[in-house]
């Protein structure tokens, strides 16, 4: 009688096990993307006529070459930055055509008349730290960002959430045309409300 | 009888190896989808500050990047400490940025050619003399749209 060996372990199921497994990882894995501040560089050509800009419409924001922070010509630390910014964008002074209906700040007169007119000039030495730029930066686009935030969840409260979350929602490619179609008049109608008008001067020659 | 001689069988079975190309071909497909192709080799110190106001960098095919900082140790003994751009594999100088976007955004699908963004990765302790003279180059060339490429964290991080 000849040897039997010993029958052979079906494979059969081995591709479909792997496949469950690719797939299982297609799925799970995310790629890494990178992240930052978003931001958009004037063109070249020079501006025609100088626009006349009230000096209590602009807010000045100077980081100098130690790294200190001069808010409005006042030494400022960076913590104090993001409100500052949003009583200087949320102020809404202005009367008559330059009210602003949905401001909710003090109505100094000495301070923004509206958010459309409001300008943060930032303004930076060329030995500033690139980090501590960007924390300005960053705490200049919060505060943007939570007056946007704060309108979005004031005029549109049934999509219960705010307009960052909204935002990222629309660039976000799994999210249906419709619901960007739905979104998209929103978001610009905010946007509107709340323009960011960030101006960076050319930086100062330390000598 | 014979049934119980069959168990001490000679030979070892061969191992079947049918699903070996399937385990191969998943993890072929595995690392294909997992990693970020990065096209140069990182020649400066590259110490990303931190933010947490952040977006969302575009699809890939729309981004050039220029890195800035200080050269890493390896280079330090050739290139100095003084920040450097590097563009590629090279180090470059702020005139060559200009050369730089030109050449990448010709590169590029005409489609995307007017959407493409230029990711800043700079090192966090680079003076912003040198990235102003970058941001001017760019403005040169009308690449406007840029990034300031940052890790996520607080921005107290980046005040020592």
């Amino acid at each position: 009688m000849p040897k039997r060996s010993a029958p052979e372990v079906n494979a059969g199921s081995m591709a479909d096990i792997a496949f469950l497994l690719l797939i299982f990882f297609l799925v799970t894995t995310t790629i890494e993307t990178d992240s930052g501040i978003n931001r958009k560089l004037p063109p070249m050509e020079e501006q025609e006529e100088d626009i006349v800009i009230k000096q209590k419409n602009i807010f000045t924001v100077v980081v100098n070459k130690n790294n200190q922070l001069l808010v409005e010509e006042e030494l400022t630390d960076i913590s104090d930055l993001r409100s500052l910014a949003v009583e200087f964008l949320d102020n809404g002074g202005g009367e008559g055509e330059e009210a602003c209906d949905y401001c909710q700040g003090a109505r100094d007169p000495k301070s923004s008349d509206n958010p459309d007119k409001a300008i943060i000039s930032l303004k930076n030495d060329r030995e500033t730290a690139y980090k501590v730029y960007i924390a300005v930066q960053n705490e200049l686009v919060a505060a943007y960002n939570d007056l946007r935030d704060r309108e979005f969840m004031r005029l549109f409260p049934n999509e219960a959430m705010s307009f960052v979350a909204a935002n990222k929602k629309y660039s976000d490619p799994r999210t249906s045309p419709d619901e960007k179609e739905r979104l998209k008049p929103k978001l610009a109608e905010i946007k509107l409300m709340f323009p960011q008008k960030l101006s960076e001067a050319e930086p100062s020659k330390t000598n | 009888m014979s049934k119980f001689k069959k168990k001490k069988g000679g030979d070892l079975p061969a191992i079947s190896t049918a699903s070996l190309p399937d385990i191969v071909f998943m993890l072929l497909f595995f690392f294909m989808v997992a990693t970020v192709m990065r096209d140069s080799t990182l020649m400066v110190k590259n110490q990303l500050p931190a933010a947490d106001q952040i977006q969302k960098l575009d699809k890939k095919d729309r981004v050039m990047y220029i890195y800035a900082g200080e050269p890493s140790s390896r280079y330090s003994d050739k290139y100095g400490t003084q920040a450097r751009i590097q563009l590629n594999d090279k180090f470059a100088t702020v005139s060559e940025v200009a050369a730089f976007v030109l050449a990448e955004r010709a590169s590029k699908r005409q489609e995307l050619q007017n959407v493409l963004t230029t990711a800043l990765k700079v090192d966090g302790d680079t003076k912003m003399g040198l990235i102003t003279d970058i941001k001017q180059e760019l403005r040169k060339v009308n690449a406007l749209k840029i990034n300031y490429t940052t890790r996520i964290g607080d921005y107290a991080q980046n005040i020592d």
